[in-house]
């Protein structure tokens, strides 16, 4: 009878759960895109990551900082994996403020690899203004602060629609199907074409929404292989360990009439 | 507990045991007689024990490169997951450690509802381990705080507010907690402060209710009083020390499996927004394992009810041993209780889920009844089923399972008499 009980417990807390949708009914549920990221040894398209962090740079970075990311995370394993060379060429193509010197006065040389992404804004109130009252959030971990993750940034990068009749947007909003109320302050910033791929991929909208989505779910879990690759080898470990505990205590119980 | 003393082998053995007898304690628990018929059920002190050094030994690993200020908090994480060896291990571990903790701790605390472990004589372990789950809230809720993103300001601004429905002093009282006007650096400081201390409170009573526990010694799944040692009882170790171990790794392979591949499921988006006081989040809402406190609070439409109902939601459990008036301990034998024992879990599942939802329509409904039948089921459910109910007929011992004629667990009693 308690057996029957926990059965009941199961299915209804499995009927609670499957109720949740009701909860975001306002919101369009973002495209569900098959992520060479996603699964249990999910790893990273390196060539996605170079072309997402190429859109980056030249798209993007113009409004949104990743101030948490450094240049030498792009040569990283795990990453775009760029080599050490073409790491340091993209750093020394960032002027970089530094100092102060010994004269006490503040100088800008070209970046390094162990430096930060630099910011298009030097903080929050001038992004913030120089945007129109709307602040491009920086986009270090933008995949993880979003429900959805990177479904939902895909989709809302695909978004963009003429709105609907008798909905009127003030200048400088537009209509985005997958954004939470609609109301988008960000232009559609991508057209096809729009960037010139190094590797020869064409540059749809759809190719380039995709490779940054790729880009920006590494630069928020630039450990992701790396988890999913320890995360198999310890519930392997785990699952053995567990086997011959079992064993023993199968054996150590043997010797009381009980079963365990 | 065993009929003879314990005397050490060696000679330094001695010399020490006589000055502190620690290796007599150490026998005892391993000597320490434990009903042969606890289930897996059983299981989770060991494992919550586990819980708790690990959430301690990772927590102090994280300390030494968190930074406790509200400039700096959220960037200091990003510094543990980026740049750190194995640092989003370590916070994964802790934070997701959380969560392992809770669902142990819940597991825990129904079984003892279930087999009515609170009851006479264990009614201070009992209470003990209620102070142990108070404190984990609360070092919860501050752990949630301090990679200060949206929803650990938000969440610590309505909770802290909520000491401001104590009439005349509440607002001085919610001040002096935040150290300043608002949830600010002082108060990210200061929790930091806590967060810290808590563990070791926790681990300080934890001993006090294994000390409690081995007083009256175990209760069990058939709740009689059993002789001890007798064929009833096992040693603690090898039998329960290897139980324990198995149960424990399965634990772990749940756990890992939400470390390694779902890391971020059980917390809130939100969170990975930088603190903004200046933009609320469209629903704040706790973590997963303060959800039912969380609906039965907005259940009452007047603010200071509902914290008193929230506070009382968890502060009648310390009662419980008095509200119950049945001699039978476990719910095997106790036929209308049990049933009203899993509509009960089922209640406190669906006030969880409604925390979750918005506060409106049905969920506030659902809320409202949810909350009177929680607080329904101690004070009208336990005394009264408890008098009335027929209760099922208890075996004499766990090894001999005849049963005595009628549900007269007075029985029961007699055999512990006899001992």
């Amino acid at each position: 009878m308690i057996k029957f009980n926990i059965k009941l417990l199961v299915l209804s807390f499995l009927l609670l759960i499957s109720l949740r949708p009701l909860q975001s009914a306002e919101m369009v549920d973002p495209i569900k895109v098959d992520w060479s990221f996603k699964g249990l040894t999910g790893t990273f398209d390196r060539a996605s990551l170079q072309r997402g962090f190429q859109v980056y740079k030249e798209v993007c970075a113009s409004c949104h900082s990743m101030q948490y990311l450094s240049y030498r995370n792009l040569g990283e394993p795990g990453g775009p994996e760029f080599s050490e060379q073409e790491v340091k060429a993209i750093a020394a193509s960032f002027e970089i403020e530094d100092g102060p010197d010994s004269q006490g006065e503040m100088f800008t040389r070209p970046g390094k690899p162990s430096d930060k992404f630099k910011s298009p804004y030097p903080n929050v109130q001038a992004a913030t203004a120089a945007n129109g009252g709307a602040y491009p959030p920086d986009m270090s971990v933008l995949v993880k602060a979003r429900k959805g993750g990177a479904n939902y940034i895909y989709s809302v990068l695909v978004g963009y629609e003429d709105p609907p009749p008798g909905v009127t947007l003030d200048d400088g909003v537009y209509y985005n199907k997958y954004m939470a109320g609609n109301k988008i302050k960000m232009p559609n910033n991508l057209m096809d074409g729009l960037v010139e791929y190094a590797d020869g991929t064409e540059s749809s909208v759809d190719q380039m929404a995709k490779d940054v989505t790729t880009f920006l779910a590494w630069a928020a879990e630039p450990e992701l292989e790396e988890r999913h690759r320890t995360g198999v080898k310890v519930i392997i470990y785990l699952i053995l360990l567990t086997t011959l505990v079992y064993l023993s205590m199968k054996k150590i119980w043997s010797r009381v009439d009980t079963e365990v | 507990m065993s009929e003879h003393e314990y005397v050490p082998k060696s000679k330094a053995g001695k010399w020490f045991n006589d000055r502190l007898p620690l290796l007599t304690l150490g026998a005892h628990l391993t000597d320490y007689p434990t009903p042969k018929n606890l289930n897996y059920w059983w299981t989770f002190g060991g494992i919550l024990t586990f819980c708790l050094i690990t959430q301690i030994v990772t927590g102090i690993v994280l300390a030494m490169h968190y930074v406790a200020h509200a400039d700096l908090a959220f960037a200091s994480v990003e510094h543990i997951m980026r740049d750190v060896n194995y640092g989003w291990l370590i916070r994964y571990i802790h934070s997701n450690g959380a969560s392992m903790f809770f669902l142990a701790v819940y597991i825990h605390i129904f079984r003892s509802l279930f087999y009515g472990s609170y009851k006479s004589p264990r009614e201070v372990i009992w209470i003990i381990g209620l102070m142990i789950y108070l404190l984990m809230m609360a070092a919860a809720f501050m752990g949630y705080v301090l990679p200060w993103g949206q929803m650990s300001f938000w969440g610590a601004t309505v909770i802290t507010n909520l000491f401001s429905a104590i009439p005349l002093v509440g607002d001085s009282i919610t001040t002096w907690l935040w150290g300043a006007y608002s949830v600010d650096n002082p108060t990210l400081n200061r929790f930091f402060s806590l967060h810290y201390l808590i563990p070791f409170l926790i681990l300080g009573l934890v001993v006090l209710h294994i000390w409690a526990l081995h007083v009256p010694g175990n209760n069990n799944p058939v709740g009689i009083d059993i002789k001890k040692p007798s064929k009833d009882t096992v040693p603690f170790h090898p039998y329960i020390t290897i139980k324990d171990a198995f149960a424990l790794l399965v634990f772990m392979i749940i756990f890992a499996g939400f470390v390694f591949f779902t890391p971020n499921v059980l917390g809130h988006s939100d969170n990975y927004i930088p603190a903004n006081p200046l933009v609320t989040p469209a629903h704040i809402v706790p973590e997963w394992y303060l959800l039912p406190f969380y609906a039965i609070l907005r259940s009452v439409p007047d603010k200071l009810g509902g914290v008193i109902l929230m506070f009382g939601a968890i502060f009648i459990l310390f009662v419980l041993p008095w509200l119950d008036t049945s001699k039978v301990r476990s719910a095997i034998f106790r036929p209308i209780y049990r049933q009203f024992y899993w509509i009960f879990v089922l209640d406190v599942l669906m006030l969880g889920y409604v925390g979750a939802m918005p506060a409106e329509g049905i969920y506030l409904v659902l809320a409202r009844v949810g909350t009177i039948y929680y607080f329904a089921h101690f004070i009208i459910v336990m005394p009264v089923v408890g008098l009335l109910e027929k209760t099922d007929p208890i075996p004499m011992s766990i090894s001999e399972p005849v049963l005595t004629g009628g549900a007269e667990p007075s029985l029961a009693r007699k055999v512990n008499d006899k001992v």
